[in-house]
């Protein structure tokens, strides 16, 4: 959790946990949806994302931001900009042209797939990978799973959102996780 | 406002070099996604940092002094370029999606492919009437969906200042409006 000094949360974490929309039973009934459009309609609530996640990664060496699609290309780009690394979109099946390496994953019902281009990461880089939220962290583990087969170094996995209860961080093989803000 | 606006024409026919650079950074995939498509390849120009984010700045100096208070991305690679000018605009970023994705109430509008038609999204209260919105996508070739996307806009009276994209198909070149709307264009395609 994004917190300051002293375990004090940071003050920008309640104006951006604030503008977070929770859409209920989407996409299906029981699911409450936490909704980043709204954060994204919000400037500087935004902004302040962005900032968090640059502060911590900038000048530490991260040589690539991974962003899964597509929520994960609305946050990944910048935060790449601002420390001047590499951005790298993974993918579902076929959007991808040219040469890929693919990672499947399992969902509540049957598999999804991840793609990312052959070369777009090499051994020596560090990665950093970018999604709106973790859940059940199945997809996130696809996608450190890309980045190690290409030679890559996963740094750590970021997240706007973590829903605790569903124990993604337990499936992200103790790589470290940071998020801004926890819904329950 | 110029209709389509390449760089490369300005200045007396001296390119800017971040355009030069820009071009050469996309890469072309042929017969994707299907045969006969030269496919114009972002994704190489975002592993070159320097070249991403001159990209980026060329249409955050266009539109700095526009008043624009909200940039419209078209799903999934206008997710890409407009939240980082968005940011530098101060402006909302209002993603575009196609159907069902964006939960909650939304306003859909249907356009033509070559064999069928497709839908764009927008939330419901995304912007509001009288806002000067700029459209962004990574790429413009027969103008379908940013007229879809202009549209949405327009429907809720928002006022699309200009459409930006990164590459125009050759069409677009030396003037093009959509809707009755510039479009603006870093580059064109490569073959």
């Amino acid at each position: 959790m994004a917190c300051g000094k002293d375990g004090e949360q940071d003050s920008r974490i309640g104006g951006i946990a604030a503008s977070i929309r929770v859409v209920p039973d989407f996409p299906k009934k029981g699911i409450m949806f936490q909704d980043i459009t709204t954060l994204l309609l919000d400037p500087k609530a935004f902004k302040n994302t962005v900032d968090l996640f640059v502060e911590r990664y900038i000048g530490k060496d991260v040589s690539v931001v991974a962003g899964i699609e597509a929520r994960g290309f609305i946050f990944g780009p910048p935060i790449a900009l601002a420390i001047g690394a590499k951005f790298v979109p993974l993918r579902k099946p076929r959007k991808l042209p040219g040469e890929v390496i693919s990672e499947k994953y399992v969902l509540e019902y049957g598999t999804d797939c991840l793609e990312m281009h052959v070369g777009a990461v090499q051994p020596g880089d560090h990665a950093l990978v970018v999604d709106d939220l973790i859940a059940t962290g199945g997809t996130l583990c696809a996608a450190m799973n890309l980045l190690e087969r290409a030679g890559a170094e996963v740094v750590e996995c970021a997240c706007v959102i973590e829903l605790p209860e569903l124990k993604g961080r337990e499936k992200l093989n103790g790589k470290p996780l940071y998020v801004l803000v926890e819904s329950r | 406002m110029k209709e389509v606006v390449m760089l490369e024409e300005e200045n007396g026919g001296v390119v800017d070099p971040r355009l030069q650079a820009i071009k050469a950074a996309i890469r072309v995939v042929p017969h994707f996604p299907k045969p006969g498509i030269m496919f114009n390849d972002i994704t190489t120009m975002l592993l070159r940092p320097k070249v991403f984010k001159d990209a980026v700045e060329i249409f955050v100096d266009r539109y700095r002094d526009l008043s624009i208070s909200a940039v419209a991305g078209v799903e999934a690679r206008g997710f890409i370029f407009g939240p980082p000018i968005a940011l530098a605009l101060g402006a909302k970023f209002i993603p575009l999606r196609k159907p069902k994705k964006l939960p909650g109430e939304v306003i859909s509008e249907s356009y033509v492919l070559e064999y069928g038609t497709d839908s764009l999204e927008m939330h419901v209260g995304a912007v509001q009437p009288g806002e000067r919105v700029i459209i962004i996508d990574d790429l413009v070739a027969t103008g379908g969906t940013l007229c879809a996307a202009i549209n949405l806009l327009e429907r809720v009276g928002a006022d699309v200042v200009e459409c930006a994209c990164l590459i125009g198909l050759p069409k677009f070149k030396g003037g093009c409006w959509l809707n009755g709307k510039p479009v603006y264009v870093l580059v064109d395609c490569r073959h």
